[in-house]
């Protein structure tokens, strides 16, 4: 195991000494046991001088000659009948070119789709992108314009009318949930322990996974600890919002620029909304101002090509931050509860989970991999999980980093946190003793293969944070552990040669977190160049293979495993010209690092590639990838907090991040994911949260009262990561994106408990909140 | 489509005239971080704007020991802290100055349209109130004069008639001894709205409060001031009880409303705790000790 140390040149985390330096260790370490030339270096990043001289093109940047610009009207209403719908006003006005409603959109019958992660009724995806009879949330998208400019767009949206008969509504799921709630769907049938039920009511599906026998667990218990939870919608939060151009073709193509995590998602899910043949729409995703999980459903996409068909010109329709929070898929708010017994020893005998989760609108609250991941952590031979997904009167749920795992590990960890307490362990070896292996089977069926849960407890245990003191009163300190799956899905890449020894790498994932990079420098490491030397470039839905989203942290597993297996065949074809050259046979050519060699005759991958025209022409390769060898990633945080007693103010006085990354290709980013996954989880603990009032409207719309964390809310945030290698990828990744989100909510708990006693069931643990609970003790 | 006007007087009497021509429809522009804001979300159609950031006499920043401050109501906040005078003298006022928005913002936004603009939870009004600081306000009819503390009659709406226009604001020398401060509570730590805010000033004598006052943000539909704590502190010695005794007379004056910013009751508890802290800071700013 080797301590490599993070080049502060290279990250600028040198910025604002935090207590890391003062203690003399390092704020970022990596804990690495696998090395390799490229991989695990920190080159620059290919795209940073477009990003920071602000050339790089985002949605809100293309602009079509002719372009119209589009509006969307939204109800105000969390759950309304739609009588009538008046659009000839607005159709009069100067200046609007065409008003369209749900009835614009073909008759989606009883299809299911696919729309990036998970299968769909299409009148669920129609629903949510225009609404038809009913609206189901404040916000939801009733009617659009095309205008002139965004002026009269919107001027004329808000001169259709539109007659409500406004019905009560439910905004969590134990509301929902009531016998006597109103039905958001008068056709939605509970799927019920994976059997279709005849009963009606606002919950899409109860599930139970059970493993062993939790009564005989819970006999065997001397501690037993069991608490509810709640937890507030928040929204991922990206800065740029929703964005498309459209423009119908007179060619009959429609060709859609947006901001999007998944081009080829969209791609489809637009050409099955508009009845139309897949091959008809090119998507060419833009720059993304951040997406987490959020970007990948489809909204506005098929209105602008409605409105561009309708029109004969580009339709361009940005959000508003409004409309983001309104209009847009946020996370489930939660209510859970999670009861677990252990032993004197401290084994760990029996765990049951309750988990509710609000699906929004329409069914899909995440609540499935909720359940997979709420004890994936423990090895316990007793274990229940039931799970309901309730559709409540809010925007429709879109993934949300690690999605539905966050709400569970705020229950889990807690209790975890508690039992610890009481048997008077410390709670990471309370852990280490209960820690999921290779082989610990989890409730919902599968066995874990090589993962790092131990490796991440251990380094916790060993950091210099876990054993500092706390340097102040109402300080305390928390601990917890998360998990996620990761994804692979399928991904492309091409790899073509220029004479100069460079190559141009397409591929067509979303560029959200360093991926150009680091799949590049996967690309380098096989052909023994520099990262430097390799030109990625994001590309249109007509340029690449197919590629799956840019989600389930699978970018720089899969993308980059295609553009590996693309190397392998520029090297195979390398060889092939060297033996040429050398009147040898390609197998007697040697290849090692970027240098080819046979019975005495040397060449680079440069000169190789000088002679590309005389010994057979342009040398080019492509690999798509369908991998299955994932490997799941555990994150967990040591956190130390401060209280004010008197206010119930929160503050993060200092915070590490420790993650199972499997390897980490470009350092630098992955410490980016993991702050950034733990600052969003900071958020989410402390201060976000959809604040509703009775009506289901949305009182905090904007950035100045929906409180994420801003940089002077935050300690630096340390990072250490831990690299277990994969041995279902080439270079052992397994994707670092989600994972350290879940750790922050728990571990802000457990440690505001330490500093102040009160244990805080309800998200956000905002001011108000804290001092309540303080004021009851 | 909605048009807009825009003026940019160079005289105050250019100003006055526009103000007296367009009435309500007239809309100051200083800093415009207020009006910006409220023009993008479709309040003040068919308005005319009038750029007061011309017109010198509102512009004026002067500082003399006799005459007190004279703040004209364009100036933008840096400009104020930016004063090591000023800054010495009123520190209170630097408070919000050096608070209001972030650095971006307080190279524009200023102190006279963050009064103008009356929110309740506006950062420099209670401080302002607790200087005991009067407006001066004009129209083409003549200039009058109006404590701050009856400036502000409902959320967003002022004492000024429509014709009328806020030119300057003027705090009185600062007395011996004295010291004022600024307290807001937010849940983060910069880029909030005010859940609750407590300007306080006192004057200190022979180990008494010779003067104080207290003036609470975000608790009322107007900036407060709270004439029952200035009673409990006035002639009674510089004690922690003392204190405690208008932090809790600042509670019971306090007439919050519940929303997404906090409860009614948290912001009665807030305006307790901020009164009585930031009354301790003031006693160390007038060179006091608490007994």
């Amino acid at each position: 195991m080797t301590v490599a140390a993070t080049d502060s040149e290279t990250t600028g985390q040198d910025r604002k000494p935090g207590p890391a330096a003062a203690n003399g260790y390092e704020p970022n370490m990596v804990l690495a046991n696998q090395t390799f030339d490229i991989v695990g270096s920190r080159p620059v990043r290919h795209d940073g001088a477009d990003k920071v001289t602000g050339r790089a093109v985002y949605g809100a940047d293309v602009t079509l000659p002719g372009t119209l610009h589009g509006a969307i009207l939204r109800s105000p209403h969390a759950h309304a009948r739609i009588l009538s719908i008046d659009t000839s006003r607005a159709e009069q006005m100067d200046g609007v070119h065409a008003v369209m409603t749900a009835g614009d959109l073909p008759d989606a019958g009883d299809k299911i789709v696919d729309v990036g992660e998970g299968d769909t009724p299409l009148a669920y995806v129609h629903g949510n992108v225009l609404a038809k009879d009913k609206v189901l949330y404040q916000g939801h998208a009733v009617a659009a314009v095309a205008a002139s400019n965004a002026h009269v767009a919107l001027e004329a949206a808000s001169a259709i009318n539109i007659e409500y008969d406004v019905l009560p509504c439910s905004l969590t799921a134990p509301d929902a949930m009531r016998p006597e709630a109103a039905l958001l769907h008068d056709d939605l049938v509970t799927k019920e322990l994976g059997e279709e039920s005849n009963r009606r009511s606002n919950v899409a599906e109860h599930f139970r996974w059970t493993k062993g026998d939790v009564e005989t667990g819970f006999a065997r218990a001397d501690t037993i600890v069991e608490r509810s939870f709640d937890t507030a919608t928040v929204h991922q939060g990206y800065i740029e919002p929703h964005t498309v151009t459209a423009l119908w073709n007179h060619d009959g193509r429609l060709l859609l620029w947006c901001s999007t995590q998944g081009a080829f998602v969209v791609r489809d899910v637009v050409s099955t909304i508009l009845d139309i043949p897949v091959s008809t729409v090119k998507v060419t995703p833009t720059e993304i101002g951040g997406g987490f999980g959020g970007k990948i459903p489809v909204y506005m996409e098929p209105v602008a090509a409605l409105l561009s068909r309708k029109t004969g010109r580009p339709v361009k329709i940005v959000m508003s931050r409004e409309e983001v929070f309104l209009g847009t898929g946020p996370t489930a708010g939660t209510h859970t509860r999670v009861k677990i017994g252990a032993s004197a020893d401290g084994k760990i005998q029996a765990m049951e989970a309750e988990l509710a989760y609000e699906a929004g609108a329409y069914p899909g609250s995440f609540v499935v991999p909720g359940g997979m991941c709420v004890f994936a952590a423990y090895d316990c031979e007793n274990v229940a999980v039931d799970g309901y997904d309730v559709v409540v009167n809010k925007p429709s749920c879109a993934a949300y980093r690690a999605p539905g795992s966050p709400q569970a590990a705020f229950a889990a960890e807690q209790v975890i946190d508690e039992v610890a307490l009481r048997l008077g362990l410390d709670p990471v070896e309370f852990r280490l003793l209960n820690a999921a292996r290779e082989g610990t089977r989890r409730a919902d069926g599968p066995k874990f293969r090589r993962i790092g849960c131990v490796e991440v407890l251990e380094a916790v245990k060993n950091h210099p944070h876990y054993s500092a003191p706390l340097v102040g009163p109402n300080q305390g300190r928390g601990v917890a552990i998360g998990f996620w799956f990761n994804a692979g899905l399928e991904s492309s890449c091409t790899l073509n040669v220029n004479t100069n020894g460079t190559v141009n790498l397409v591929e067509g994932s979303t560029d959200i977190g360093g991926t150009r990079t680091s799949i590049a420098m996967q690309a380098a490491e096989v052909l023994g160049i520099s990262a430097q030397d390799i030109l990625p470039e994001v590309v249109d839905t007509d340029s690449v293979g197919f590629t799956s989203v840019t989600g389930g942290s699978r970018t720089t597993f899969a993308t980059g495993w295609a553009a590996h297996d693309a190397a392998q065949k520029v090297v195979d074809e390398m060889k092939t010209r060297a033996a040429m050259l050398w009147a040898v046979e390609p197998e007697q050519v040697e290849h090692s690092k970027g240098t080819y060699t046979a019975n005495g005759s040397s060449a680079t991958f440069q000169e190789l590639a000088a002679q590309a025209s005389r010994t057979g022409g342009p040398i080019s390769a492509s690999a798509t990838v369908k991998p299955r060898g994932v490997g799941g990633s555990f994150a967990a945080n040591i956190v130390d907090v401060e209280v004010d007693p008197e206010t119930g103010k929160v503050d993060i006085v200092r915070f590490t991040a420790v993650q199972d990354v499997g390897k980490a290709v470009h350092p630098s980013y992955v410490e980016g994911q993991m702050q950034g996954g733990s600052v969003q989880g900071i958020g989410w603990a402390l201060n976000e949260e959809y604040f509703m009032g009775e009506d289901g409207t949305m009182r905090n719309s904007t950035l100045l009262d929906y409180r994420m964390p801003t940089t002077l809310d935050l300690p630096m945030i340390d990072t250490c990561i831990v690299e277990v290698a994969n041995p279902g990828h080439p270079f052992g990744v397994r994707g670092v994106g989600e994972a350290n989100i879940v750790p922050p909510l728990p571990a802000v708990a457990n440690a505001i408990h330490d500093a102040v006693g009160v244990r805080m069931q309800r998200l956000p643990m905002s001011p108000p909140a804290v001092w309540a609970a303080l004021a009851k003790t | 489509m909605h048009s807009v006007q825009y003026h940019r007087p160079v005289t105050l009497d250019e100003c006055l005239r526009l103000f007296d021509r367009f009435g309500k429809q007239a809309r100051a522009l200083a800093g415009g971080t207020d009006l910006l804001v409220q023009m993008r979300a479709g309040h003040c159609r068919n308005g005319a704007v009038v750029d007061v950031k011309h017109v010198p006499e509102l512009n004026e920043l002067r500082f003399g020991t006799s005459d007190g401050l004279t703040l004209g109501a364009a100036v933008p906040c840096y400009r104020i802290y930016g004063d090591a005078t000023v800054s010495r003298a009123y520190p209170g006022l630097i408070d919000t100055v050096s608070m209001i928005g972030g650095t971006q913002i307080q190279g524009r936004a200023s102190v006279g349209g963050n009064l103008c603009n009356a929110a309740p939870s506006a950062d420099a009004v209670p401080a302002l109130i607790a200087l005991r600081a009067v407006c001066r306000i004009a129209s083409v009819r003549g200039e009058r004069e109006l404590p701050v503390d009856q400036f502000c009659i409902a959320p967003g709406r002022n004492a000024m008639a429509d014709n009328e226009v806020l030119v300057s604001l003027h705090v009185p020398p600062p007395p011996e001894h004295s010291g004022a401060c600024y307290l807001r509570f937010i849940p983060r730590n910069e880029m909030d709205i005010a859940v609750a805010g407590a300007g306080v000033s006192v004057t200190l004598g022979n180990g008494t409060f010779r003067d104080g006052r207290v003036a609470l943000a975000s608790v009322a539909p107007t900036p407060l001031l709270v004439e029952k704590a200035g009673v409990a502190l006035r002639g009674q010695p510089v004690e922690h009880e003392v204190i405690a005794r208008a932090a809790a007379a600042a509670k019971a004056a306090a007439r919050p409303i519940t929303d997404m910013r906090g409860t009614a009751e948290y912001r009665k508890h807030l305006c307790e705790v901020l009164t009585r802290r930031a009354l301790e800071k003031a006693v160390l700013r007038a060179g006091g000790t608490l007994a």
